[in-house]
């Protein structure tokens, strides 16, 4: 009986100390990680100055939707009349026929302005994500359409699909304070 | 005032070319002389960061209960209960991320790259059930866990698996973990996220292979307890080490065990242990000499898995993007392909200089033969753990719940005649 009682206390001295050690563990872990923890949360995003507009951001997203959607920067654009991200190479017409347009889905909505100018804006709903906008506007136009990861859909994966695929490296965590990374204003709006 | 006129134009001499060099104005932006104005671009906000707080609160919240339920209340109906809530919220409501099993990954991340900062909410998500399950058991993995919560629910006609197979099968995980470790230090890749098999059901959309993986693994779990809890949870295994010195644990009965064997069959997970009164155990002596021999051979098994994996450390290295990219441009350079990816594509219009890339991929090949043989070790020395083990049996004289198996769903309570008569008791 005494044999087992003190064959009992040693037990539980090694499991107290054992539990002890691992409690120091995680606050040691805490002491470590906290100067590199962040008090804001991360979000992803595209750097579009990266971005080679492959198209993955369509398809591997794990929404049935991308969240990643086209996005116009008004004060980059020429108003193009032939706007290389809106129509085909060597469109039939300049006008938004289907045949035309470039855009597989029409998310991207042609509206007149004043001679010789037209406005191009983006029917989010539409858009998929696929870049061939963002393509055709970067070869041959200012570069004002860009890609960008749309944070009121995007459920911040903490292994973003897309990310994974991008062959270009552009997806980044950043900060959620300044969760966009838009071209042609300052890097971090 | 004339020193700020300096630095005015000397700001703006810094910015100009700066502006230039990004600025691809092929057709400069019209002055309209309709006086039309420019549509703003929108920028929704992501969720707010107080919501994250709530997160944290609610799972708090969640641990707390927990606890309560299975240790004080001791009522399998309010732990099922409790574990619905969590599969609604961690589950279905914020699609199962951030979980504490993928917290690992960037917990492992933040210590091996100071580059890269660690959300606090995350690193609560990792600690709190790491903390409860220190002093209470694993009760994040009865109630609050998502993961375990669908495969609970599906769990129709528990089937009773042979001991082996629990201890067998249960060395996947540790595998897993191993790798997922060495894959998130090197910031290669999450594999946990990346094979999470119960996410897409969560958001109801996903890839084919991860919805085959997951409903293959709901259909096994019809009849076997949680495969994915017992054989592969990478923080499972975390758990299970340190629910083995928790400070309060699940016990069968409220009282004494008298025995009666009416719990023997209740636990679907295979955590019920028999006294050793019950089975033929070998003399102390012989078992004394085969722990021994296992001690001694301990560091064997660490240096044969160790030595092992480091052979294979060169396809391990390719999960990391750089070197899969590096090899690629390494043939397109040397002319053994005759194409070009994406990838080289991209890598070429940066301008980065090849062997600076040659470079990054040699140095991560180079942690990886540390790590393969870290890899090898540990997998090595969690089999000579478990055989020593194995070889040691402890005297039990009445029915104890495994504290590392088990995972606090309270179904066996009920069984204990002693809880029914406490529960008849109060009802009176």
């Amino acid at each position: 009986m005494t044999e087992d009682k003190k064959n009992l206390n040693r037990r539980n001295f090694l499991v107290n100390t054992l539990r002890g050690g691992c409690l120091l563990g995680a606050g040691g872990l805490v002491g470590v990680l906290a100067r590199a923890a962040a008090g804001q949360k991360t979000v992803w995003q595209i750097d579009p100055y990266k971005c080679i507009a492959c198209g993955n951001c369509a398809t591997y997203c794990v929404l049935e939707e991308s969240a990643v959607k086209c996005t116009h920067n008004f004060a980059m654009c020429g108003y193009c009349e032939l706007c290389t991200g809106f129509f085909e190479p060597e469109p039939r017409a300049l006008d938004s026929g289907a045949e035309n347009q470039l855009c597989p889905t029409g998310a991207i909505k042609r509206r007149f302005v004043e001679d010789p100018y037209y406005e191009y804006t983006i029917d989010e709903e539409l858009c998929i994500g696929c870049g061939k906008c963002v393509k055709g506007c970067n070869a041959f136009g200012n570069g004002s359409l860009f890609l960008q990861v749309r944070h009121d859909r995007c459920l911040n994966c903490n292994e973003c699909a897309i990310a994974v695929a991008c062959p270009s490296g552009a997806f980044t965590r950043v900060t959620a304070d300044k969760p966009y990374l838009l071209k042609g204003t300052d890097k971090t709006a | 005032m004339r020193q700020l006129c300096y630095r005015i134009i000397i700001l703006s001499l810094l910015l100009l070319p700066g502006r230039f060099a990004w600025a691809v104005e092929r057709f400069p932006p019209p002055d309209f002389e309709s006086g039309h104005q420019l549509p703003l671009t929108t920028t929704p906000a992501p969720r707010a960061m107080i919501y994250e707080y709530l997160d944290v609160a609610v799972l708090l919240a969640a641990l707390s209960l927990a606890a309560y339920l299975v240790l004080k209340r001791r009522s399998r109906r309010a732990i099922f209960a409790l574990m619905l809530f969590s599969l609604l919220y961690f589950g279905f409501w914020r699609k199962g991320c951030i979980c504490p099993i993928g917290a690992v990954q960037n917990v492992t991340l933040a210590i091996f790259d100071s580059g890269y900062a660690i959300p606090v909410t995350v690193l609560l998500f990792f600690l709190l059930p790491l903390v409860f399950t220190l002093f209470f058991g694993r009760v994040f993995c009865a109630a609050v866990c998502p993961l375990g919560a669908i495969q609970d629910a599906v769990l129709v006609r528990p089937v009773r698996l042979p001991e082996w197979v629990d201890h067998v099968v249960g060395l996947l995980a540790y595998v897993y973990l191993g790798a997922a470790l060495l894959f998130a230090a090197t910031g290669s890749a999450f594999i946990i996220c990346q094979y999470d098999p119960f996410v897409s059901f969560f958001r109801l959309t996903g890839g084919l292979n991860i919805l085959i993986l997951g409903g293959s693994l709901l259909l096994i779990g019809l009849f076997i307890g949680r495969p994915y809890c017992r054989f592969l949870c990478p923080y499972g295994v975390i758990l299970r080490w340190f629910s083995r010195v928790s400070r309060l644990r699940v016990t069968i009965t409220p009282n004494d065990c008298i025995n009666c064997r009416l719990c023997e069959e209740s636990c679907p997970f295979g955590a019920i242990q028999r006294p050793t009164t019950e089975y033929h155990i070998p003399p102390p002596d012989k078992e004394r000499l085969s722990f021994v021999v296992l001690l001694v051979l301990l560091p064997v098994f660490m240096l044969l898995g160790g030595w092992s994996i480091s052979k294979v450390n060169e396809p391990l290295a390719r999960m990391h993007k750089t070197v899969r990219l590096a090899e690629r441009v390494y043939l397109e350079e040397n002319k053994q392909v005759s194409d070009t990816t994406d990838e080289s594509d991209a890598f070429r219009t940066t301008g980065q200089p090849v062997e600076e890339l040659y470079r990054q991929a040699q140095e991560i090949r180079r942690q990886y033969s540390w790590g393969g043989w870290l890899l090898g070790g540990f997998i090595g020395l969690v089999i000579g753990g478990k055989s020593l083990g194995l070889a040691v049996r402890r005297q039990r004289s009445s029915y104890e719940a495994n504290p590392a198996r088990c995972l606090a769903c309270g179904r066996c309570y009920i069984y204990c005649p002693i809880e029914r008569r406490k529960i008849a008791k109060n009802c009176e």
